[in-house]
């Protein structure tokens, strides 16, 4: 009896998780293998559905597409998030000061995902307001076509969007490095950008790891955001999904979804093996 | 002899607090300094501000004949051992060791041997892979030494260097530093609060009060003649005495409980018996209120014991009470 109480403790989480993530998940394993014609899904064990995934040049198209929209947005919100969180951690003296512009980082989440991609929308309209304004200064003499509706517009919004999630956990790891590193490194003969390469881009590197994770994942499964600021022009494996689903397609898409779940698991490893994020954890 | 450091007038002030107030010292070459005082004296921000990790308000500091105020850290031909060491968490005892080296653009090969010659001065060869969280605290402080000496440094500034280590290590290390010291020859700059470290390791101490040089000297100097009631107060084993004649400091190992006839006294009752092992320390509360102590050798003391309570009269030479400025406050 007492053999089984271990069980029994861990019991509650067991069943949450089996519930919730075994259960889905082999569900959308088991429906990839389903055919389906426009009206109903037929049980059966196919691989029709993972031989259209592989075989159709449009899907690898919308494979690397949304690899590139993910690499991308990754570069620009590392980029940025690094550079927020060390003028948070390290130019920032007063603690009260950093408070109050962490929380302000933090402001465009406190509205939905869609309002703030809708809120793009007239700033960067053919007759928008950016366009507008450098019409009025004479900066262009007709209006920029590629602001809107275009792979610019998407990247921008997931830039938008998740640079927050790059933001937080560098700013968390540059936090914990004891100041007086700095200052033995300028001892040694440091300059600014050797202090940075060689002390506060390595100890940041768990920060920049699960950042990299958040950002990636939420990239590689969106759909919204492509599908409203690419104008429909555009296409990401979540839309293809979606639209799937929209043609009550579903094992088609639960085949690309399975897929899509394999790339970022195996994205998510690669990025777990080059840095380790079990020191933040 | 050029002065290895010279401290010219430097004043610190944070906001309106003086932390450092018009101080003047010159160190001779290739000695061992200790700035030694409480807690607020001054004397860490004495040291960063000749690291030239602290700007400095007004004054100059000269390092070899250079003025070097407003010289970067690298530039000055200092080194700094940080207080808790500072060691790259990253980076193995080696690297951490060849860090100054690669930060000159020494390559990679070149820097990595010199380094483990100087992990090999501080007898830590066999840890050169370790990472910092692997090593003791008392190899994480000798990393830290070769990691500062690695530079060739002209002087070494030493942050409290032993104040994190158990009292045992605190002995070894003690030994080591002057040891090396004398090996390399360069001046180093050592801070503490702790005055038997000062005692043990400088050829000239450096007593600061309240952002000021209460007396700077040999050690032996400032003990056997205090400049002032704080410094005799600071630095142990003296009373200080409100006497008939002024103020004196008195050695309380040349206080006696059997005083001469004829001699200085001062009549009181024992308020503490403290046995030491080779002395014994009896503390009396003198007439007036006045405390004061007398550290017998175990010898003397057994030889005609006292009780707390009783009666007793101290009693020393009249030549080994050393007269204090009656200015002095406190």
């Amino acid at each position: 009896m007492p053999r089984l109480f271990p069980w029994l403790q861990t019991a509650p989480l067991l069943a949450v998780l089996l519930v919730f993530l075994v259960v889905p998940l082999a569900m959308l394993v088991v429906v990839s293998f389903y055919d389906y014609d426009s009206f109903s899904l037929i049980p059966d064990f196919v691989l029709t559905n993972y031989q259209e995934v592989f075989t159709s040049a449009v899907t690898w198209r919308t494979y690397l597409k949304t690899l590139w929209f993910a690499g991308l947005t990754w570069l620009v919100t590392l980029g940025l998030g690094f550079w927020l969180a060390y003028f948070l951690a390290f130019v920032v003296r007063s603690p009260a000061w950093r408070m109050v512009l962490f929380v302000l980082t933090t402001v465009p989440f406190w509205t939905s995902n869609l309002i703030r991609m809708i809120a793009w929308v007239p700033f960067l309209g053919r007759n928008g307001i950016l366009n507008n304004g450098l019409l009025a200064v004479g900066a262009i003499d007709r209006p920029l076509e590629f602001l809107l509706f275009s792979d610019f517009a998407v990247i921008l919004a997931f830039v938008h969007l998740y640079t927050l999630f790059m933001v937080v956990p560098i700013f968390n790891t540059m936090m914990r490095i004891d100041r007086r590193l700095l200052e033995a490194a300028r001892d040694a003969g440091a300059g600014f950008w050797q202090a940075l390469w060689c002390v506060i881009l390595p100890l940041s590197k768990p920060g920049i790891g699960i950042g990299s994770i958040f950002v990636v994942v939420l990239v590689m499964g969106d759909f919204a955001t492509v599908r409203l600021m690419s104008g429909g022009q555009s296409a990401s494996v979540g839309l293809m999904i979606s639209n799937q689903i929209g043609l009550m397609q579903y094992p088609a898409a639960a085949a690309n979804a399975v897929v899509l779940l394999a790339m970022v698991l195996l994205l998510v490893s690669a990025m777990l093996r080059a840095i380790d994020i079990r020191k933040e954890l | 002899m050029q002065p290895d450091v010279e401290l010219i007038g430097v004043t610190k002030r944070y906001g309106g607090a003086v932390a450092v107030d018009d101080i003047s010292l010159a160190i001779p070459p290739g000695s061992y300094c200790c700035l030694l005082g409480p807690s607020g004296c001054g004397k860490t921000s004495t040291l960063r501000m000749i690291a030239g990790h602290e700007g400095i308000t007004e004054g100059d500091i000269l390092l070899g004949g250079r003025n070097v105020t407003d010289l970067p850290p690298a530039a000055r031909g200092t080194a700094m051992m940080f207080q808790s060491y500072a060691l790259f968490p990253h980076l193995t005892a080696l690297e951490n060791v060849a860090f100054g080296l690669r930060m000159r653009g020494v390559a990679k090969a070149e820097r990595l041997g010199r380094a483990t010659e100087f992990l090999r001065l501080v007898q830590l060869e066999r840890m050169a892979d370790r990472l910092p969280a692997q090593l003791s605290g008392g190899q994480q402080q000798r990393v830290a030494l070769a990691r500062a000496l690695i530079t060739h440094p002209k002087v070494l500034l030493l942050d409290e260097p032993l104040s994190a280590l158990d009292p045992f290590l605190r002995g070894q290390m003690r030994e080591e530093l002057k040891r090396l010291q004398r090996e390399l020859g360069i001046t180093f700059i050592h801070v503490t609060h702790g005055q038997e470290e000062a005692m043990a390791l400088s050829d000239i101490a450096v007593v600061m009060d309240h952002g000021r040089i209460a007396q700077a000297a040999p050690p032996r100097e400032i003990f056997e003649r205090p400049a002032s009631a704080f410094v005799a107060r600071f630095i142990g084993g003296h009373n200080v005495l409100d006497l008939p004649g002024g103020r004196f400091a008195i050695r309380t190992d040349r206080t006696r409980l059997a005083p001469r006839p004829g001699g200085p006294v001062l009549p009181g009752h024992v308020t503490a018996v403290e046995y030491q092992g080779a002395a014994v320390r009896v503390v009396v509360r003198g007439e007036g209120g006045q405390a004061a102590e007398a550290l017998l050798p175990d010898a003397v003391f057994h030889a005609a014991p006292v009780e707390p309570g009783a009666a007793v009269t101290l009693g020393w030479d009249a030549e080994a009470a050393h007269p204090l400025p009656a200015t002095a406050t406190a």
